[in-house]
């Protein structure tokens, strides 16, 4: 696995150095325009740039992101089904460490990943998918998050951001100085011998252009790259789970849910497993930072096995180029897919509600008309009044919580003796209606009742 | 310059190369290794923690279903030969046997209701397949990795360094599927 990931870094690091050409060509032409052999101070400022916004990117904490989106992080009794799915695809991966597993209170399904590095690495998915997937279809979502994590798929496409940030800085930069400078400049030139006036018209010229499709031609790598690292991330997925029926059938039930969630912006839009801005029907353009859904379905949909191989067959007959390159696919052994395990929905939403209760300590509810209500767990009527619109709004069941290992005895009631009629099997109601069954064999003076735990006299 | 140097500096530069690459292939043959053997590390520790959690899990079914002994010593007994098995073969076939009895064990409890309404039965039931589905990727990851070294070990540059550092081929852990094949019985 670790030959994939090589080889993607080495593929990332052209990119990224294509990139650094163009930002450093940049600065060169967009100095030499300005004042003929001021080139490199324009080269020298394009490098400052690109390391403050490197120092930007990568100074700022994720938990910014975060904090925008109600995230909580959940631990492992809250949704035990959630956390061993992660736990499954951890090991699957070869990840090596757990990621913090996140809840966002959305209705619209999506999932995404974040982690720069190892320690700071999460998973989040919405309370909307939750209620939706199976079993089988949340595997598929977590893996393609965990291949994301695998293939540092997040510290690339940041190292990507810094890098168009850079070019779009400086290309600003540049059109702006030029517009002030560049009069002057033409003016004291065309006092001088004309060569010298002509050849920079040129490289005045070649500047502007430079400075215009500069941003253009960066942005559409970007997106490439993003569009292409789903794809990889879709074919991890595949490998992990042995099961790509299982994501196709995930991308469908949230390409079908038109909804968008709420706190995604163009920025954060590159981490979610689905374009979250886009609503299902609209198209997606060179500029789109996820691939068409449809593409990935039909893709996913089309493997007769399930190894990276087989996805790159499947891949080159819906696309026609290549994914992963022959280099990196010798190593990649051949696969099968597995049988489906037959699992209903992983919370409902009664499970849902009552994990908000335990980590936010309130149940967030959305009025109509735009207003977010905080209900207290103490609050038992059934339904609440909006403060804005003054609609009523019901107040959704909520699942009880999962009882404690050991039951706490209750308070004594009813009789804690069992007199025995017969010496073969019996059996009586404890006083919390519990049926317990007394064996033939069965001869200590008492037995505990496996619901409340008490402890029964048998005489 | 004299054409004596040119071809010195050609031939240094290619030796160089060759170093790289030697270093590189042996590096990443390293790399296979340890991935594998901590693949392998990963399955015991699955298997372990589901030793651990079927005692448990008799002890609340024998509770609702006292009658169904003989499902209930043949989980026992299947945990204990599973525990008690040393090679890899061994191990493999035992753990398959063990499977095949949890599968009964759960197959038997659609007909006690109070069991399935039982949370902690259900907290169990979850863990055991969690856990019965860990066992089963980290075995593909290990496999995975043991096809990976073997590739590497045989292709061709590559195979210079391995028998060279005396890498050798790994078995898989195979899982004979033939004693699992037929279904469950479930007596009334």
């Amino acid at each position: 696995m670790w030959e994939q990931i090589a080889a993607n870094q080495r593929r990332s690091a052209v990119l990224l150095t294509t990139m650094v050409v163009v930002l450093l060509l940049l600065g060169y032409i967009g100095g030499e325009a300005l004042a003929p052999g001021a080139g490199f101070i324009g080269l020298a400022i394009a490098f400052v740039i690109w390391l403050i916004q490197l120092g930007v990117y990568f100074g700022a904490a994720e938990s910014v992101l975060l904090a925008g989106a109600g995230a909580r992080e959940l631990k492992k009794e809250d949704s035990p089904r959630l956390f061993n799915i992660v736990e499954e695809m951890v090991l699957a991966s070869g990840l090596g460490r757990m990621p913090r597993i996140l809840l966002i209170d959305d209705p619209a399904p999506n999932a995404f990943a974040i982690g720069r590095k190892p320690d700071s690495s999460a998973v989040a998915v919405t309370t909307g998918l939750m209620h939706r997937l199976d079993r089988d279809e949340l595997q598929g979502v977590i893996a393609h998050e965990i291949g994301h994590l695998k293939n540092q798929d997040v510290k690339f496409m940041t190292l990507a951001a810094v890098m168009l940030g850079s070019i779009v800085l400086l290309s600003h930069i540049v059109l702006r100085t030029l517009a002030f400078g560049g009069r002057s400049n033409r003016r004291s030139d065309s006092r001088g011998s004309g060569g010298g006036g002509q050849a920079q018209l040129v490289i005045f010229v070649i500047a502007i252009i430079f400075a215009i499709l500069g941003p253009v031609f960066a942005q559409i790598l970007y997106f490439a790259c993003s569009r292409k690292r789903e794809y990889l991330a879709d074919a991890s997925a595949a490998q992990f789970t042995r099961y790509p029926a299982g994501l196709a059938s995930a991308l469908e039930k949230i390409a079908l849910s038109s909804q968008t969630v709420a706190f995604a912006n163009k920025t954060t839009a590159p981490m979610f497993i689905v374009n979250p801005l886009a609503a299902a029907g609209r198209g997606f353009s060179l500029f789109s930072t996820h691939p068409a859904t449809e593409e990935r379905i039909r893709i996913l949909r089309n493997m007769g096995g399930a190894s990276l191989a087989d996805y790159e067959s499947a891949y080159k007959r819906a696309k026609g180029g290549a994914l992963i390159g022959p280099q990196s696919l010798q190593a990649a052994p051949a696969q099968s897919i597995r049988a489906p395990s037959n699992d209903g929905p992983i919370e409902s939403q009664a499970g849902t509600h009552a994990i908000n209760y335990r980590r936010h300590g309130y149940l967030p509810l959305h009025c109509a008309c735009g207003l977010d209500i905080s209900v207290p767990e103490s609050y038992d009527r059934d339904t609440i009044n909006c403060v804005r619109c003054g609609s009523e709004l019901p107040i959704p069941a909520v699942a009880p919580a999962a009882p404690a290992a050991t039951p706490k005895a209750p308070p004594l009631l009813g009789p804690l003796q069992y007199n025995r009629t017969t010496a073969g099997w019996e059996s009586f109601r404890c006083a919390c209606n519990r049926t317990i069954q007394l064996s033939p064999a069965f001869a200590a003076p008492h037995i505990r009742c496996t619901n409340c735990g008490r402890s029964i006299a048998i005489l | 310059m004299p054409v004596a140097i040119i071809i010195l500096i050609i031939l240094g530069a290619l030796a160089l190369g060759v170093v790289f690459w030697f270093i590189g292939a042996y590096n990443g043959l390293v790399r296979l290794r340890n991935q594998l053997e901590n693949a392998w590390a990963q399955i015991d520790v699955q298997l372990k923690r589901r030793y651990d959690l079927i005692p448990n899990l008799v002890e609340t079914v024998k509770g609702y279903a006292k009658h169904e002994r003989e499902t209930l010593e043949n989980v026992i007994q299947a945990r204990n030969i599973a525990m008690g098995a040393k090679s890899v073969g061994d191990r493999a076939e035992a753990e398959n046997i063990l499977s095949g009895t949890l599968k009964s064990l759960f197959a038997l409890s659609e007909a006690y209701p109070d069991l399935k309404a039982n949370q902690n039965f259900l907290k169990l039931q979850e863990e055991l397949t969690s856990t019965e589905n860990k066992v089963a990727f980290s075995r593909q990851f290990y496999n995975d990795s043991v096809q990976q070294l073997n590739t590497s070990i045989q292709m061709f540059p590559t195979n210079f360094v391995a028998t060279m550092f005396h890498f050798t081929r790994r078995d898989f852990f195979e899982v004979k599927e033939e004693a699992v094949r037929e279904a469950p019985k479930v007596s009334f």
